[in-house]
């Protein structure tokens, strides 16, 4: 049943992540991308990190693509002007060329990296936001306390960014 | 997976088949009649002052980033506030120091203005 849904929502994420590309309209694209956060959403479901997948719907697929789409809006993004000079060498040579990189980095990384232990759906299980309280507060309390300054910078640098405007 | 996921797995099926089945049950159904008349403001409805695909003001940017960011804070916030009891006063000290560091910038960000909509 694991295996299923991993290959399944997998599946979902691969197609979002090339509809992304294909896509000629940017709005499409960043709807294309809330398939892709959802997905691995699930994913992430599926190994067990349950505080993990609710954060993922909530803070990528939902506030991170508001942010996109605003970001699309401001721009006033359109569709892409249609380029008439379109090389047909490029996918001629461009996808065998792909697949033969992709299949000489994965035959590389096999012999370069030691064997992983494989991944078993359900061996971890301290993903529920108790045990995740658990370990941000005692084991991680250095990063957690540093990650404010983090989102400190971020709200000072967004307003220096877009006040300037208005002033 | 972990258990009791299936009532949100259902949920989610059938939010998207939802629309789905209502935009082909619509096509199936309804006759179809387009002409130029039909898409003009109806009666004495207002008539379009332009594009509705224009550019948007910056000031939604900054709120989506503001909004953004206190999200962040708060998916911080939720973990502590489930295990709130066993981490007693070293919890709080903790989330006191977090949240001091977050309301200068929120004290910052609110003498600046950006909360205003100007």
């Amino acid at each position: 049943m694991d295996v299923i849904l991993f290959l399944l929502f997998a599946a979902i994420a691969v197609a979002c992540g090339v509809n992304l590309v294909v896509q000629k309209h940017p709005i499409a694209s960043a709807l294309s991308l809330v398939g892709v956060m959802g997905s691995l959403a699930v994913l992430y479901l599926l190994l067990g990190a349950e505080f993990i997948a609710a954060a993922q719907v909530i803070v990528y697929a939902g506030a991170i693509m508001v942010l996109f789409l605003f970001v699309i809006m401001l721009l006033n993004a359109g569709g892409e002007p249609k380029t008439p000079g379109k090389s047909r060498m490029a996918g001629l040579l461009g996808i065998p060329l792909m697949a033969v990189l992709l299949g000489l980095l994965s035959y590389l990384v096999q012999r370069a990296l030691p064997k992983p232990a494989g991944v078993t759906f359900g061996a971890f299980t301290g993903g529920k936001p108790y045990d995740v309280g658990k370990a941000i507060f005692t084991e991680y309390m250095l990063p957690f306390e540093i990650t404010s300054v983090l989102i400190l910078i971020a709200i000072l640098g967004a307003i220096v960014l877009a006040r300037k405007e208005i002033d | 997976m972990p258990e009791g996921y299936l009532p949100i797995f259902l949920f989610m099926v059938v939010a998207i088949l939802f629309p789905i089945v209502a935009i082909v049950a619509a096509r199936l159904i309804r006759p179809g009649n387009p002409f130029a008349t039909k898409l003009e403001a109806y009666e004495c409805g207002i008539k379009a002052a332009s594009d509705s695909r224009g550019r948007y003001t910056v000031r939604f940017y900054i709120i989506a980033i503001l909004f953004v960011i206190f999200d962040v804070e708060t998916v911080f916030l939720y973990p502590w506030a489930v295990r709130y009891k066993q981490l007693g006063w070293f919890g709080v000290t903790e989330v006191a120091v977090f949240l001091a560091i977050l309301i200068v910038g929120y004290i910052w960000a609110f003498k600046k203005g950006a909360l205003e909509w100007v």
